[in-house]
């Protein structure tokens, strides 16, 4: 102890002569290009960072080694050296069928694993043929209002072997019955199966906005799923706690952090509260960060993230078992930070995104196309996605070592000003009882609409650069070609959904949904009764509007 | 007598539950010294007019990322012309591909404002074709 102090004094000093000696002479020459430098969330960034800036993290406490508590340079002892991130590119457009079709592509490209994108009907809970759905069938992914779909959607693809992440919400339950049926149809065991639902509803009133029931009610059906999945889909993981939307929303890097964390530790509460036993249930619960421009802000957030999580699963849950502590963490790129103007230049700013998601030590990675701030990708736009992420396992050499940044002065500082910043924000929540008494009072959605507005005036003064937007610009750019999808897209769902209508057993329909009722009603678990209306055939649109019967829709308050 | 403010209803139809923009643009408005109005989430064409005429406003901004801005734009157009909102302006923001904005100029929307406008652009666009009322 009294070493590292001398060892302290003796940098300060040494930081002290270097600034008179060798930095003032130059800076009375020519000043710096601007007063203050910052980062998204924090105020200032230092010109240099030396060891006086680590003096308060130590390294066995802090830091640690991979596959050790507190995880902040990793969960696997072997980094990428065992196993390399999972390549999930999210997709899915137009019907089951075309889906069905880009999800082979991928997968003969390289791809490990499968990541669903749902149209705005589904994610809502309406079918293709509701009047609400006109317009919106197929546009931002793939159409699916009843088992049928399903089944075309995985059509030739053994859910046994390839592990599938579907974005879906307030319908989560419904999608994941509709999984499992189609994995029992295929002689898959449940037990075996692996994969991700979305299923974070907190973040939907927060910052997605694609809700349908109260917040009550709805995290009493994500507890559903944790319940049957520990049960009966023992490697399913049941949510995916995202912080992604929330920053596509405007947070800044330390919110998403922030609120994400916070999100999760409400979840684990609200299982803890209903009987679950956090050894059983936590190890299945993973996260999703966004991955934006600010390199080692970035880099920063998803190592805090790894400490702060095992810390609070420790200290404040009791938690024994390490793979409850231990935060596993798929990425994505900023879809916010892609730009219409000069589109290519966008595969530039995705690769170096993906880097600081690799070098943060994600699970798995997305990158989008270059062309997704116009439209759904093209074949050739997605290709060149994942192929970014093929060059940085491949060719730059970053995954010889682990957490190759770890011990660097500015990463390991920021690390800790982000952790520091996340736990002032856990304590404000706490203070209002809770996330969902924080989002009933607006809290993280002001938070977050206030550092939107505050972003938008720096990019409109110039102090944020956007290149190609507000700087560097080329006038009367040509528009290169986007992914159209057809208007008929929603007649031929239509059209298949009045053949299932056709074709099932309308008493059976009527009894599970009755049955569906009675569990939401009497509190029980709904999952069982659930997958029964799936199995009838019993469309997405029924089943929520028998769970709207019971639960009501969720009005968002004015703020 | 004071110059009577600009009124606009700044409206999120179909089921893109997506507001940033709305929002930063209903607040940058506003700082403008404009009345804003925002509807909420997910409005049909018809609350979209029903609002637009109860609250007398100069110009309705729609804010659609969903890909569903050729079926839901138009119809609103209608829907204002039918109730007599001649003069009120009809503006579109979000994703929309260039090749889409000739046609939807046609069917009646003033101006359609792509990724990457500036709110000060809309501000100027506003008090330069609202029709000044007595």
């Amino acid at each position: 102890m009294s070493e590292t102090k001398h060892l302290t004094s003796r940098a300060q000093e040494a930081l002290e002569r270097w600034e008179q000696e060798t930095l003032q002479p130059v800076l009375r020459k020519r000043p710096e290009s601007k007063e203050r430098f910052e980062t998204v969330s924090l105020d200032s960034v230092e010109r240099l960072y030396t060891p006086v800036d680590t003096e308060e993290i130590d390294y066995e406490q802090d830091t640690s080694f991979p596959g050790e508590f507190p995880y902040t340079r990793g969960i696997h002892p072997t980094g990428y050296r065992g196993k390399l991130w999972t390549m999930r590119q999210f997709a899915g457009f137009g019907t089951p069928e075309e889906t069905n079709a880009r999800f082979k592509y991928l997968m003969a490209q390289g791809q490990t694993g499968l990541s669903v994108a749902y149209d705005l009907p589904t994610l809502m809970g309406y079918d293709a043929d509701s009047q609400l759905s006109e317009g919106e069938v197929g546009k931002c992914g793939v159409a699916v209002s009843s088992l049928a779909d399903m089944e075309t959607l995985f059509d030739g693809i053994p859910l046994e072997s390839v592990t599938v992440s579907q974005t879906i919400n307030a319908p989560a339950s419904v999608l994941l019955a509709m999984y499992l049926v189609v994995a029992e149809k295929q002689g898959a065991d449940w037990k075996k199966i692996s994969g991700t639902l979305q299923n974070d509803i907190l973040k939907e009133y927060i910052a997605q906005k694609e809700w349908i029931y109260p917040i009550r009610p709805a995290m009493k059906l994500v507890v559903d799923t944790f319940e049957f999945c520990t049960k009966y889909v023992p490697k399913y993981n049941p949510i995916s706690v995202s912080g992604y939307h929330i920053r596509e929303a405007g947070a800044t890097a330390l919110q998403e952090l922030a609120f994400t964390l916070r999100d999760g530790i409400e979840y684990v509460q609200w299982g803890v509260d209903a009987g679950l036993n956090v050894d059983e249930f936590v190890p299945r619960i993973s996260f999703f960060f966004n991955a934006h421009n600010d390199f080692f802000e970035e880099i920063a957030k998803y190592r805090a993230a790894r400490r702060i999580w095992s810390r609070v699963m420790r200290e404040r849950f009791n938690a024994r078992d390490p793979r409850t502590m231990q935060l596993r963490f798929h990425t994505q790129t900023a879809g916010v930070s892609l730009t219409v103007q000069q589109p290519l230049n966008n595969i530039v700013r995705v690769a170096i995104q993906a880097l600081a998601g690799v070098l943060g030590g994600t699970n798995s990675l997305h990158t989008d196309a270059y062309d997704e701030a116009l439209a759904l990708p093209t074949d050739e736009a997605a290709l060149i996605a994942l192929r970014t992420q093929q060059i940085i396992a491949e060719e730059t050499g970053v995954v010889n070592t682990i957490d190759p940044l770890g011990g660097s002065y500015f990463l390991e500082s920021l690390t800790k000003k982000m952790e520091d910043g996340a736990l002032d924000y856990f304590a404000k929540i706490d203070a209002m009882g809770g996330m969902v008494e924080a989002i009933e009072k607006g809290y993280p959605q002001r938070e977050i609409q206030e550092s939107a507005y505050q972003y938008q005036k720096a990019v409109e003064r110039n102090e944020q650069i956007i290149v190609g937007v507000n700087k560097y610009r080329i006038e009367d750019e040509k528009q290169m070609s986007v992914l159209v999808i057809d208007e008929a897209v929603r007649d031929r769902q239509v059209e298949k959904l009045q053949g299932v209508r056709a074709r099932r057993d309308e008493g059976a329909v009527a009894n599970a949904l009755e049955k569906l009722k009675r569990a939401a009603q009497a509190g029980d678990n709904t999952m069982p009764a659930t997958i029964e209306a799936v199995r009838a055939y019993a469309t997405l649109g029924e089943i929520c509007s028998a769970l709207r019967d019971v639960y009501g829709i969720y009005e968002e308050p004015a703020f | 007598m004071s110059e009577r403010k600009i009124r606009v209803l700044v409206a999120k139809p179909g089921l893109d539950g997506h507001d940033r923009g709305a929002k930063v643009i209903a607040r940058a408005l506003r700082d403008a010294g404009m009345e804003v109005i925002y509807t909420g989430l997910r409005q049909t064409p018809e609350m979209i007019a029903a609002a637009a005429l109860q609250e007398d406003v100069d110009a309705v901004g729609i804010s659609i990322l969903s890909g569903a801005h050729n079926t839901l734009c138009p119809r609103i157009v209608g829907l204002l012309r039918e109730r007599g909102m001649d003069d009120c302006l009809v503006l579109v923001g979000g994703i929309i591909p260039q090749e889409d904005v000739p046609r939807l100029k046609e069917q009646g929307i003033a101006q359609v404002f792509l990724p990457g406008t500036s709110t000060e652009d809309i501000v100027r666009f506003l008090r330069e074709n609202v029709r000044p009322r007595v």
